[in-house]
This record gives C-alpha cells, structure tokens and sequence, in this order.
C-alpha cells in the first residue's frame, strides 16, 4: 500500500475544498493587472468614440451636437467649407476638405503603392541576403523619419527646385503650397510600410510554388508576377489599404506642402486643405469653447475616423481570408 | 509460341552484356542523360561524389536510397534546380543529349523546359485549373486561346486527369484532391512538353489508390518521355523501372536493371538495404 508509491509524510488526504492562499491572491492580482492593460486600449477607443458622438451627433443637454446646429444635408452636400469665417458667411459644406483628402491620397497611392510593392518584391525574389541586410536597415530608416521633416523636405525643396521648374515649363501654372507636393511627399512615407508589410506576405508563399515555377521554365520575373504576388495579392491588397488609411489620416507634411484652402478642386497644382490639415489649422488658432465651429472639428474628425476605421477593417477582412489560403 | 517470343522481342529487344546496364539495352542509342565523375557541394559539403551514370531515352530509372543519401540532390542538379540554393556547386558533367548542361552558355530557362520536374508536394498555383496547366506554355509566350485549350485538354489527359476536371477548368486548382493536385502538376509539366521528366517521390504522400494511379501513369508516360523517379518505396521502384540505382552516402553504389538489382545485388550495402537491414 503505502510502499507502492512516494510517501506522504502525514496521510491527511489533501482537501480540494477552495481556501483563501496568499498564491491564489498574487494570480488573481496579475489577472486583473494584465487584463487592466488590455482594457486600457479599448476603453481609449470607446472615449474617442463617445466624445466624437456626443458633439458631433448628439449632445448631452444643455449642450447641442453639432449636427444639431447644422443639418445633414449642408454637411454631406454643401461645396463651401468656411467655418472660420463670420456667421453670416459660415458654410459647413464638407466636400472641399473630403476632395482635398482623396486628392492627396490618391497622389500618394499612385506613387507610394507600386514603389513599395517593387521594393517588396525585390527584397522577397531578388536580393541577396547581403542586399537585404542593407536595405531593410535604410527602409527602416526612411520610416522612422519625422513627418514634420517630410514635410519641409516638400516645401522647401520639392516645390521650389523640382515641381515648379519644371512644371512651369510645361506651361502650368502651379502654387507655392498644392496638393501634388503634399501627395508625393506622403506617398515616399507610405513606401517603408507597403514594403515591409508586403515583403512579409511575399515570404509567406511557399517556396514549393517557386520552384515548380522554375522547374516550368519560369524566369524569375515570371515567378515574381504570375506566381507569388498574385498568390499573396489578398495580403498585398491588405497592405495598400493599410497604407492608404494611413495617409488618409496623414497629417503634418500635408499641412506643411499643400497648405490650408479649402478648395473643391481635383487639380493637383493648387493649394488644397485636408480634414487633418484643417483641424490643426483650427487647433492653432483661438476657438471660442461650444462655438459651431469647435464642434465642426468633431464632425470632421468622426467623418476621418469612420474612414480609416471601415479600411482598416477591410484589409483585417481580407488578411484573414489570406491566411486561410495556406493552412 | 514462337510467334509469342518473337513478338516479346519485337517490343523488348534483348539488352547489351550485363556491364553494359547503366547503357541498359541501347548500346545503339547514346544515353538522354550521362553524368560523369559529377560531384555536388552545398557550400563546403560534398553532397554527392564520383557519379557516373547513364539514364536511358524513354524508360523508367528509379533512384533508390537511404534518407539523405543524396538521390533528390542528384535528380535536382539533372535540371539544375539546385541553382535557386545558395552556394551550390558541381563539379564533373552533366550531360543531356551530349550537351553538358553546366557549360557556361546554357540558357537554364531553356533547360527546364526541356527537363520537366515534379515534386514530392504537389503544388498546385493558386489559380484555376486551366491557368495552371496553361502556365507553362503561356511564359514560353503561347497567347492564341485555342492553342493553349488543346495543349491544357491533351496534357490533362495525358495526365489521366481530363474526366474528372473536364467541366470544372475554370475552377480553382485548391479545390482538387490531394491525388488529383499530383496528377494537375504531372498535366502541367507535360504542358510544356519536355523529353525528360523528374519525378521527386511524386506518391509518397498519396493513399494507395491515387498512387497506383500515378504509377499506371508513368507506365503510359514512359513511351514517350524519359523518366527518373527518386522513391523511398522499393516496391515502387520493383513495378515501374527498367533501371535501378541505389545511392548511399552521396556515392552511386550500384546501378543495374531492376530485376537484378532487385534479386541478386552485387554489392553487399544494397543487399543490405532492399533487405532491410538498414536505411
């Protein structure tokens, strides 16, 4: 019996009644002290998320939402976006600032998007492993760049010594301050983060696959664009949303480059004024506290929110359905 | 009776003298593959050492061995597939059609279409039936629609494959069988139409129905292809090979016709490995 197995040195059966101990105490604290962390985020979000709705949708009375103040229709309608001007004048039209945005997105997704895929896909098929140990670096590099410092870069010698010259020639007429700057300038921010995010889902396709590529005759372009970027095009696809909601919500060098006029223009050449750009510009300047305009930063800011949020969500959307693919 | 041994003659002409295996039954015909002396290294190791063989035009060569042993690397260097690998080297020759395939003006895009290679795993692209077979052909710049549709119908056929997916070509390549992605990557293979095919253990992981399906194939395939076949199944190499070669270590211990490697090995490490006692 008891020389069977190790003995216990007083044959009291252990109780697995539950008792308070000092070691299920210290569990139970790091529990709630990890979980506190995880809250921390997703209570931000909800705050963000309350404060915007609360003055731009519905108010908490006495105090109206803006929406309350100006209705729907001139909002999502109106083509005139001055709400820094006296009452009389104050139109909250905010298809300018939008227009303004996807100009400077659109500039940069042309520019940023296939630079980085090419670096990716340079850095996952091409580069030898000593190429790769030199660009990642530089990449990194180019990412941790202040985009106060983009943006200045943009102002002070894209426009000047690059764009104007050589547009002028061409016979445009192009501002000090416009949107093509802005675009270009954060398209090279949006670069660092296709490619890496993009070099990443490249990797993943199964080196298999390459090599029946090459076993088929295959050059190595051949297995880059028919074979391992259409295999990851989800997470790539993926990767350019990202990008994109990132300078949708980019906002310094846009500020610095494409100035601060509100202009409902598709040209590239004139000085335009994005959402971001335009809550800074109220930030910096005095803002009388529950005016119309303080609120319309709020209704601008849910407007931006909602956007990168529904792009992000969409690019999570189609990164799982990748991952699927290669289980 | 006669008439029988005449007509077994007719389609197995008898083979040259029993040194003359590796040349197996051509001494008339020049051998499609012919390494000689060939050495492999992976950086400073030496993968493979001192192999000469003779690979026959249209017939089954099974490479056999221990794990290791080095027979993918030397079914690999056949289509100079290892060149994707870093800091590979081979010394020796290799030579298709008498042509040494390392020599310095070898278009390697070429080569591999004329040396076609399936692998252990099948891999079908993330793609449709159709594109996959079609790859081939379309990267060797084949872009006439009607063109491509008899060459992917006659490919899949080939490939025992064209009933089964004959209504579904439009259809992803995922949605396939793990027998039937083997099958689709024999079909695309042999869309590009090579004289050599290298078949890496292509049943080793498929259930006994799809791999005596694969194998019937090679049966038919082998009139008109030559083919090399690496496999860790004896039986396997027992049913469809003419010629057998057993590598051990990185050396090229015994090559022969099957049957006679099979039962009456001249080495005794061979004996030792289809018997069982090691590997």
């Amino acid at each position: 019996m008891s020389s069977a197995g190790p003995s216990r040195r007083d044959n009291k059966p252990i109780s697995l009644q539950r008792t308070f101990s000092w070691q299920r105490l210290r569990e139970e604290v790091i529990r709630c002290l990890l979980f506190g962390c995880a809250l921390l985020s997703v209570a931000t979000t909800l705050a963000i998320i309350f404060v915007l709705v609360t003055e731009s949708l519905v108010g908490i009375p006495p105090q109206t939402a803006f929406f309350q103040d100006v209705s729907w229709r001139e909002f999502f309608f109106g083509t005139t976006w001055t709400p820094q001007f006296a009452e009389a004048q104050q139109h909250f039209g905010i298809a300018p600032l939008v227009c303004g945005t996807l100009l400077i997105t659109g500039i940069s997704g042309l520019i940023g998007l296939p630079a980085g895929l090419m670096i990716a896909v340079y850095l996952s098929e091409y580069a030898t492993p000593r190429a790769r140990s030199i660009c990642k670096p530089l990449l990194e590099l180019l990412a941790g760049v202040p985009t106060v410092v983009y943006g200045y870069f943009g102002l002070r010698f894209l426009t000047p010594y690059v764009l104007i010259p050589f547009f002028k020639q061409m016979g445009f007429s192009i501002y000090g301050f416009n949107a093509l700057c802005g675009g270009i300038v954060v398209g090279i921010m949006i670069i660092p983060m296709v490619a890496s995010l993009s070099e990443d889902v490249l990797r993943a396709v199964p080196s298999s696959l390459r090599e029946s590529g090459y076993a088929l005759g295959a050059t190595k372009f051949d297995v880059s664009a028919r074979i391992v970027v259409p295999s990851a095009l989800s997470g790539v696809l993926a990767s350019f949303l990202l990008a994109l909601s990132r300078s949708i919500g980019e906002t310094m060098a846009v500020a610095i480059c494409a100035g601060n006029s509100p202009n409902l223009t598709l040209n590239p050449f004139a000085s335009i004024q994005t959402m971001t750009a335009f809550i800074v510009n109220v930030m910096q300047g005095e803002v009388v506290a529950g005016s119309t305009l303080e609120k319309s930063l709020y209704a601008v800011a849910l407007v931006l929110f909602l956007m990168t949020l529904s792009m992000n969500l969409v690019s999570q959307i189609i990164l799982n359905r990748y991952r699927e693919v290669y289980q | 009776m006669a008439l029988v041994k005449a007509f077994t003659q007719f389609v197995d002409p008898p083979t040259g003298t029993t040194t003359d295996v590796a040349g197996g039954g051509a001494s008339v015909r020049s051998p499609k593959i012919e390494t000689s002396q060939m050495g492999f290294f992976y950086g400073t190791h030496q993968a493979l050492r001192d192999i000469s063989l003779k690979i026959n035009e249209c017939a089954v060569t099974a490479l056999i061995g221990p794990s290791g042993c080095g027979k993918s690397t030397y079914l690999r260097s056949l289509n100079r597939m290892n060149d994707i690998i870093e800091g590979t080297r081979v010394t020796g020759s290799v030579k298709v059609d008498g042509e040494d395939i390392y020599a310095k003006d070898v278009d390697v895009v070429s080569l591999r279409k004329r040396v076609g290679m399936v692998f252990q795993k099948s891999t079908p692209f993330p793609k449709s039936i159709f594109d996959n077979v079609s790859f081939g052909p379309r990267i060797a710049g084949l872009t006439n629609r009607a063109q491509l549709t008899e060459i992917v119908e006659k490919s899949l056929q080939q490939a025992a494959l064209w009933n089964e997916v004959k209504d579904r070509m439009r259809e992803s390549a995922m949605a396939l069988s793990g027998g039937q992605q083997q099958r689709l990557c024999i079909a695309r293979a042999l869309a590009t139409s090579p004289e050599i095919l290298l078949m890496d253990e292509p049943a080793s992981a498929l259930d006994p129905a799809s791999t005596a399906r694969i194998e019937d194939l090679i049966f038919e395939l082998k009139q008109n292809y030559t083919i090399v076949i690496v496999t860790h199944n004896m039986q396997q190499a027992a049913r469809i090979s003419e010629i057998t070669a057993f590598f051990c270590q990185g050396r090229l211990v015994e090559v022969g016709q099957t049957k006679q490697l099979f039962t009456n090995p001249t080495q005794k490490e061979t004996e030792d490995y289809i018997t069982g006692r090691f590997g």
